[in-house]
């Protein structure tokens, strides 16, 4: 087992090798430049049997694909005591929601994808909350109101929708995510969903709503994102 | 007992150069990636832009090492990582032969490990600037990166053991650190390295 006095049967010639390691290297790195083309689709495919073992064996992994973006120092804390959301802007009635009232509101649940714009996508996500009109229409917009500024808790993040999109007949005021009131990470408790748009435009932590005249930048507009996030046709996809 | 340079000290420099860069973008990478501790660190920004320049500055003082200290040295290691022989074959197969100061264990770590490297910096800055710039946006980027951080802590894992743990191996810590091992542990694990 231990010694090797003479490795060499044959001394006189010396085996120098061949050059395996620069092909390893260039192979690996040529299949992980070329995964840029096929690398979502494969995980695609696999992640539905992949996700559910990871995520039972590991379970602080993402495995059910969410990530969890903010853009400020600390997550919103949602104090159910003390939660409010204001309908304000180019209204004749501006109100102010308490949580037990935004849950006396018609409820409504769907079940949507949810598109990230980096490239992850968590299908079959349950959703419940309230439609914008019920929540708007109280309100009593004046003529000459064309958006919606959605205000984040989570300074300074915002976003706006035209009245038209917002008007979407899966755009919804969410409270609840698969079943569970919607937790901090996901914008508790209250975050707008726009399944047809990127998830950026998909406001969490919502503490205001403004009627306005029409869009602006919002925050990651401002970064440079396209204010209309259609999925898979805009921000350079599918163009 | 006596002892046998392993690695010069550009090459253990080096080593925990890397390992150093690596550990602080494990890390960092981790806050950003894991949700739960993305909620409870927060900062995401902060984050982001310490695990982006630190990425940035990884392969810069990698190179700074090498340039800077013994180049002939890095390159002679080098080429000697690249080359199999049939004994490297033959024990990639699981059989008993002979090892140069390399076993093809390490020369395939080592050959991953800098081909996993050139991965993330690509797949990183690609992140970072597409961002800013759709030209450069994929929706591959980020399942990229993320399986690239899976193989590499994969690799890592091993190789923590096999320094650390493996009753076998583990004398083998001391040429990264200090730089020598035993004449003895050398000869029963890399009969074929003559030490210069």
């Amino acid at each position: 087992m231990s010694d090797e006095t003479h490795p060499d049967p044959e001394p006189a010639r010396v085996d120098h090798g061949v050059p395996v390691g620069r092909g390893v290297f260039l192979g690996t790195v040529v299949a992980g430049v070329s995964s840029l083309l096929w690398g979502k689709a494969a995980w695609d495919r696999v992640s539905g049997t992949v996700a559910p073992v990871a995520e039972r064996l590991v379970p602080v992994l993402p495995s059910s694909g969410w990530r969890i973006y903010s853009v400020a120092a600390h997550l919103p804390t949602f104090d159910r005591a003390t939660w409010r959301l204001s309908i304000g802007g180019h209204v004749d009635r501006p109100q102010t929601l308490d949580y037990a009232a935004l849950l006396e509101l018609p409820r409504v649940e769907q079940v949507s994808t949810f598109h990230c714009v980096t490239g992850w996508t968590v299908r079959n996500v349950r959703w419940a909350g309230v439609r914008i009109n019920d929540v708007i229409g109280p309100a009593k917009p004046r003529a000459g109101a064309g958006a919606l500024h959605f205000v984040s808790a989570e300074k300074p993040y915002d976003d706006y929708l035209t009245l038209q999109q917002a008007q979407l007949a899966d755009v919804l005021l969410a409270y609840e995510m698969d079943g569970k009131p919607l937790s901090r990470g996901h914008g508790a408790p209250l975050r707008l969903v726009i399944p047809d748009m990127y998830g950026y435009k998909n406001v969490k932590w919502l503490e205001r709503i403004d009627v306005v005249p029409r869009v602006h930048d919002g925050y990651w507009e401002a970064l440079g994102y396209d204010r209309d996030a259609w999925v898979g046709h805009s921000n350079g996809y599918g163009a | 007992m006596s002892y046998v340079r392993r690695f010069s000290r550009t090459e253990r420099l080096f080593h925990w150069v890397n390992a150093a860069f690596f550990f602080t973008l494990l890390v960092t990478g981790l806050v950003l990636y894991l949700p739960s501790l993305e909620v409870a660190f927060g900062r995401r920004t902060l984050v982001k832009d310490v695990h982006f320049w630190t990425g940035v500055s990884w392969p810069c003082a990698l190179l700074l090492v090498a340039l800077a200290g013994d180049r002939r040295g890095l390159r002679r290691t080098a080429a000697d990582l690249d080359r199999f022989d049939r004994d490297d074959f033959r024990w990639l197969t699981g059989r008993h032969a002979p090892q140069g100061r390399f076993n093809a264990g390490q020369k395939l770590n080592a050959t991953l490990t800098a081909a996993l490297t050139v991965l993330f910096v690509v797949s990183g800055l690609l992140l970072w600037f597409g961002e800013r710039d759709t030209r450069l946006r994929f929706a591959s980027t980020v399942v990229l990166h993320d399986g690239l951080a899976f193989a590499a802590f994969a690799l890592l894992l091993g190789h923590l053991y096999l320094a650390l743990i493996h009753p076998a191996t583990r004398h083998a810590l001391r040429g990264i650190t200090v730089g020598s091992v035993s004449e003895e542990w050398a000869h029963r694990h890399h009969g074929k390295w003559s030490p210069d």
